[in-house]
């Protein structure tokens, strides 16, 4: 989300005119709009809920000014303590430890770049891959078996753990996508069940005496040893190359969809089923394709879940809300590789953030709510108009023509 | 499952008997009962208990050996199975009673194999095994039945998750600050409603994508909720999350409720689980009998048709999702007020796209559906009574099953699944 200088001379089409014709074709403002509202509504509810506005409010009407002061602390406390998680601690004593935060947001985006680059490729061919939670299980377990399971040396052992989370990803993918082209079976609800499916064979294989089972007394994995894990880029900070690998494979995906052949297709069948199959296109074949390659990505997240962000031994927490995160990271950068990159990065800075609500005694489960409503406001470009109140001059009631 | 099978092809529609997949389905599940109960079968005795301790009628348990028995019940279904087959050579249907008939003696035949080999003890309670199944179906049927209304007004629900978890909360909430049952009961209705309201502005009036706003919602509610949890209800439990002052206890039918097997489970229940049923039969009778349930399915079959005679679609749509909402909301209320327990953060854990399997399973009709939330019920209550009697079957994979026959369903295998015509499709007039 850059900010880029309003006034712009519209001469000649460039690249900085494609982006002014962007915000003015509203969906950069819309966007900007529907992250203040969100933004506003947490507000309001970090308000009601705080203990010292409840206190203020009981004698508001003789002294109002204690209540709102109350109310701004409470609010500015909450968004103070999200910056510092966020993206930097102006408490910490030298730069580093400031912009340790920041890192450790970008840390925190790396799965969700990962999983929404999967989720949005199906989105570009008309599908929906709901299944993010099952697939990232499964690209934990399997890669995660990967790690504890065998003896590779350094670097290869992430590489070949995050080749078979692909995989195991990709399978249940093309399970999904197999069951859309050849029995019509919506792949919506084939994905949600698979995701309940995943969730109770994991359940399963962390019981005791299951094949994933590690030494505790509690329902969680052995420890990972140091070769599997994602190593880590610079010393003292969390980020690890997971988030190299998350750039590359962004790349990757536009590369895929707006370069390759395949890419082509898939947005043809996206586009219109109808049409690309009258072309010759194999619409079953892109279906079942999209799916596995959305799998094989969500996968990759799994592994980097497991083996990049938690390095303990992890259970069938391990998702962390990511696969369901995911879906709404790729709406809000409208399917764009790039643009879930940039999304991706936000709501990482959404995710480091709510850590630090929490150790500063708010609760966390505001930036849900945040994301989800931003997502919503997104979703409906009329709504934010009709709350807006469409300006006379135009502008952006010619934006969504 | 009548062998019919209906095949789309280019927008075309075809219907032939080509299908031998319930024969099929027969041979297999004949096939896995000879192995499983018969060659696996175990010698111990298996034992039924089919009345509950305290009722005026009591019947001796049934004991039987768990091999033989095993044997008489696979030696049936297998004769079962020949008869369908000679039924479908001949061009017949195979009526739905030998269907249900096979299936319920599969269930009495595993049931018994189960026990047969169970570790602890041999003994299951059949009765309380039914009104324990029940009890985890009720928020499943509120649910189907919304799923059900929504989907067939042409709107796809899959915020059911989201308006059950809020309906829980309200219940919880209102029941225990007001401590009345019966606000908290109203207050899940709204609850349900509100998140209803949001999902029917934004795929009718915005023409947003009912599953993303489904999506979305689920995940505003799960954050929702999870905010007020840990902002209000752990700080001050007893003025915010008290249920248990304030909520609906068992109401025993006279009579009804001795009746072995299936008394306690049918007729001592709480409110919520009566209404369940009375919920149950009220749609049915409404969606097939009524000028509301007529034009309910015309809007979700045909809308420009059902726009033509003068029938508002998206004034129908909304108000219908509504009232699907309502329902949900309700279910959500059995999980705090229904059971005196207070609210959890995500509590419901996955029930309302269990619900969304059984309107899919249940063919979009009410009662099928209920039936479908009664069978997910009774195999995810199965599987922990299993696992309490040392049984050898893993209750994950009876915990699976609901979404496994999901996939199955909507893959064409398990009988016919089609969905409302214009089912998910925004109506813009044009």
């Amino acid at each position: 989300m850059s900010v880029v200088p309003p006034v712009i001379e519209a001469a000649r089409p460039s690249a900085a005119n494609r982006i002014l014709q962007r915000i003015l074709t509203g969906n950069w403002l819309v966007g900007i709009v529907a992250v203040l509202l969100s933004i506003l509504v947490g507000s309001i509810l970090i308000a009601i809920t705080d203990p010292g506005v409840q206190a203020a409010s009981a004698y508001f009407f003789s002294r109002p000014g204690d209540t709102i002061a109350a109310i701004w602390e409470a609010i500015a406390g909450a968004y103070a303590a999200f910056f510092r998680g966020g993206i930097y601690d102006y408490r910490a004593d030298d730069f580093a430890g400031g912009i340790d935060s920041l890192v450790e947001s970008l840390h925190r985006s790396t799965p969700l770049i990962i999983a929404a680059l999967g989720i949005g490729l199906t989105f570009r061919a008309g599908l929906f891959n709901i299944g993010g939670r099952g697939q990232i299980l499964f690209g934990a377990a399997f890669g995660g078996w990967i790690a504890f399971g065998t003896d590779l040396p350094f670097v290869i052992h992430p590489i070949v753990a995050v080749l078979v989370g692909a995989l195991a990803g990709a399978f249940l993918g093309a399970v999904a996508g197999a069951l859309k082209a050849f029995t019509g079976a919506h792949e919506v609800i084939v994905t949600i069940m698979l995701n309940f499916i995943a969730l109770n064979l994991l359940t399963w294989a962390l019981n005791p005496g299951g094949p994933l089972r590690g030494p505790g007394s509690s329902p969680l994995t052995p420890p990972p040893p140091e070769s599997s894990l994602f190593p880590i880029l610079v010393p003292g900070f969390s980020l690890t190359a997971g988030f190299l690998l998350a750039i590359v494979l962004t790349v990757g995906v536009w590369w895929l969809l707006e370069r390759s052949s395949l890419g082509f297709r898939l947005r043809a069948v996206g586009e219109n089923p109808a049409a690309a199959r009258t072309a010759g296109i194999d619409t079953k074949w892109i279906t079942i394709t999209a799916m596995a390659l959305s799998g094989a990505l969500v996968g990759i997240a799994g592994v980097e879940l497991a083996l990049g962000e938690t390095r303990r031994p992890f259970g069938i927490a391990v998702d962390n809300g990511v696969g369901f995160e995911a879906i709404t990271v790729a709406l809000l950068g409208r399917s764009r590789a790039w643009g879930m990159l940039a999304a991706g990065i936000l709501f990482g800075v959404f995710r480091a953030g709510a850590v630090q609500m929490r150790i500063a005694g708010y609760s966390e489960d505001i930036v849900t709510v945040v994301q989800a409503l931003i997502v919503l406001f997104l979703a409906a470009p009329p709504l934010i108009r009709e709350l807006w109140g469409v300006r006379p001059d135009g502008r952006r009631k010619a934006a969504k023509a | 499952m009548s062998g019919m099978v209906q095949t789309q092809t280019g927008g075309l529609q075809r219907v032939a008997i080509v299908s031998w997949k319930a024969q099929i389905g027969y041979a297999v599940i004949a096939a896995l009962s000879l192995l499983l109960f018969v060659g696996l079968g175990h010698d111990g005795v298996a034992s039924f208990v089919l009345t509950e301790g305290g009722s005026a009628w009591q019947l001796p348990p049934i004991e039987v050996g768990a091999r033989s028995f095993g044997l008489v019940v696979a030696v049936l279904l297998v004769a079962m199975t020949v008869v369908a087959f000679v039924l479908a050579a001949r061009r017949r249907r195979v009526p739905i009673w030998l269907t249900l008939v096979f299936g319920l003696l599969f269930i009495v035949g595993f049931l018994a194999w189960a026990a047969g080999a169970a570790t602890l003890s041999n003994t299951l309670q059949i009765a309380g095994l039914l009104a324990g199944s029940f009890g985890v179906a009720v928020p499943l049927i509120y649910g189907s039945l919304a799923g059900v209304i929504g989907e067939r007004v042409g709107v796809v629900n899959i915020a059911i998750e989201g308006q059950l978890l809020f309906g829980a909360f309200s219940a919880a909430l209102v029941a225990t600050m007001t401590g009345s049952p019966w606000a908290g009961l109203i207050a899940a209705a709204v609850a349900g409603v509100l998140v209803a309201f949001v999902l029917a502005a934004f795929s009718i009036r915005y023409f947003v994508d009912q599953i993303i706003t489904g999506v979305v919602l689920n995940l505003l509610i799960v954050g929702l909720t999870s905010f007020f949890y840990s902002a209000l209800m752990t700080k001050q439990p007893e003025t915010f999350n008290n249920p248990s002052v304030a909520q609906f206890t068992r109401v025993p039918i006279p009579v009804l409720s001795d009746i072995p097997i299936i008394g306690p489970m049918l007729f001592k229940q709480t409110l919520i689980g009566y209404l369940a049923i009375i919920a149950v039969i009220a749609v049915w009778f409404g969606l097939y009998r009524t000028k509301w349930g007529l034009r309910l399915r015309s809007v979700g079959e045909h809308p420009t048709a059902a726009d033509t005679v003068g029938i508002n679609v998206n004034r129908t749509r909304f108000w219908n999702v509504s009232l699907g909402g309502a329902l949900a909301g309700i279910g959500g209320a059995s999980y705090t007020i229904g059971a005196g327990v207070g609210f959890g953060e995500n509590m419901t854990g996955g029930a309302g796209y269990i619900a969304l399997a059984a309107v899919i399973f249940g063919q979009w009709d009410p009662v099928k559906a209920a039936l479908a939330a009664l069978l997910f019920g009774f195999t995810s209550n199965l599987g922990s009574q299993l696992s309490i009697i040392g049984s050898p079957v893993p209750s994950v994979f009876m915990l699976m099953l609901p979404y496994v026959v999901t996939i199955l369903a909507v893959a064409g295998l398990v009988g016919r699944s089609r969905p409302p015509a214009a089912d998910g499709e925004p109506y813009i007039k044009s």
